[in-house]
């Protein structure tokens, strides 16, 4: 499943392999700030072979998640 | 036959502007600055010129490299910061040299240093110019908003120069533009007339770090890509790679994607903060100067910048 695979991403980017992280957490929660999630974004586009366009409203691991989805 | 860099020189103004004195201007502080960018200071002018700095660091390449005015004959100055609009830089630096050669101005953004280079190998090796100066001077301090916390942290002034000559150090070099008008930008003069519609009241510089961060990343890892694949090397024979100082997180992740060793990325940045195209040649220099860069070190230089520009070059050192 895509956010399970994204899930797993962000907790070996983040080193967080304790945290809860589902479709609402932010990446404010996650410490992330506005460079780590170009980096999150460009290994994800490796990853899946896609093209994720930035925006500044990508904010929560749910917004990443429809981003994905709709570059697939 | 190609280039090769026979000496080089900086030029940086006295004042240094730590992060705990920006953090009393604006809402910033010196962790928050430090971890992401790895600056903690940047030299910064106080009574000095654009000119002064370039004229101390190419007066300073030329002595290393034993020349006088007469022996150079072409100046080519990278910079998006002249005390002139005109003027060039390049006639302001020859003025206070005493140079009397063709002088002209290279605006590449932060690309610059390497567009130069790129210029200076096509007038040597078709014997136009025999000694090429080069000086990359910025003075990012008069372009930033310094009511902005997000870019007036980021910058800082300096010049860096070099004598560059016939030889064979320079084994591969490309630049290139991807033009874009709206990631990074600082809009110019547009003076008072009555009749013209599209006035700019103040410009400062404008950027998207994160596209400037996508481009630069992706960039540096697809030119590392082309330069070993031309040259028939590998990543394993490149020693150092002097890339522009914009950011720390741009070099880590860049090295992080390269999957190189952080001993081959050299950085000054904490000191200097980003000086657009005079990064890589004072960077140079510093390493020179401490004795870290010897005959045979294969190097890879790149820098990006507005435009979007870029520029990457191969030189095993002279």
């Amino acid at each position: 499943m895509l956010l399970e695979r994204i899930i797993a991403t962000l907790k070996e980017y983040t080193g967080k392999n304790d945290m809860n992280i589902t479709t609402d957490t932010s990446f404010e929660d996650l410490e992330m700030d506005s460079l780590d999630i170009v980096e999150l974004a460009m290994k994800i586009e490796d990853e899946f072979n896609v093209n994720i366009e930035m925006s500044e409203n990508i904010k929560t691991v749910g917004d990443l998640v429809k981003i994905i989805e709709q570059a697939s | 036959m190609s280039i090769k860099i026979l000496a080089t020189g900086r030029g940086l103004p006295k004042k240094i502007l730590t992060n705990d004195e920006l953090s009393i201007m604006v809402d910033t502080s010196d962790e928050w600055i430090k971890s992401r960018t790895g600056i903690s200071s940047r030299h910064i002018c106080t009574d000095e010129t654009l000119t002064d700095l370039g004229v101390t660091a190419a007066k300073s390449a030329m002595a290393k490299a034993g020349m006088k005015a007469e022996d150079i004959d072409l100046i080519l100055c990278s910079t998006i910061s002249g005390d002139y609009t005109t003027p060039s830089l390049a006639c302001a630096v020859g003025f206070y040299l005493g140079l009397k050669c063709p002088a002209m101005d290279i605006n590449a953004a932060c690309a610059g240093f390497t567009y130069a280079l790129d210029v200076a190998d096509a007038y040597v090796t078709t014997g136009r110019a025999k000694n090429v100066l080069i000086v990359s001077g910025e003075m990012m301090t008069k372009h930033m908003d310094w009511k902005d916390r997000n870019t007036c942290v980021l910058f800082g002034d300096g010049a860096g120069a070099c004598i560059v000559t016939k030889g064979n150090a320079l084994r591969y070099i490309k630049i290139l533009a991807e033009p874009n008008l709206s990631h990074l930008y600082l809009e110019g003069k547009t003076g008072n007339s009555p009749f013209y519609h599209k006035q700019v009241r103040e410009s400062y510089l404008y950027m998207d770090g994160q596209e400037v961060f996508k481009f630069a990343v992706t960039m540096i890892e697809r030119e590392v890509k082309n330069a070993v694949a031309a040259l028939g090397i590998t990543k394993d024979d490149i020693d150092y790679y002097l890339l522009h100082q914009a950011n720390k997180r741009i070099l880590t992740t860049a090295q992080d994607r390269l999957k190189e060793p952080e001993s081959k990325f050299p950085s000054n940045i904490h000191h200097t903060g980003n000086m657009s195209s005079a990064t890589i040649p004072v960077l140079l220099d510093e390493l020179l100067e401490a004795g870290k860069i010897k005959k045979g070190d294969t190097l890879f230089m790149s820098a990006f910048g507005a435009g979007m520009t870029a520029g990457s070059c191969v030189m095993v050192w002279e």
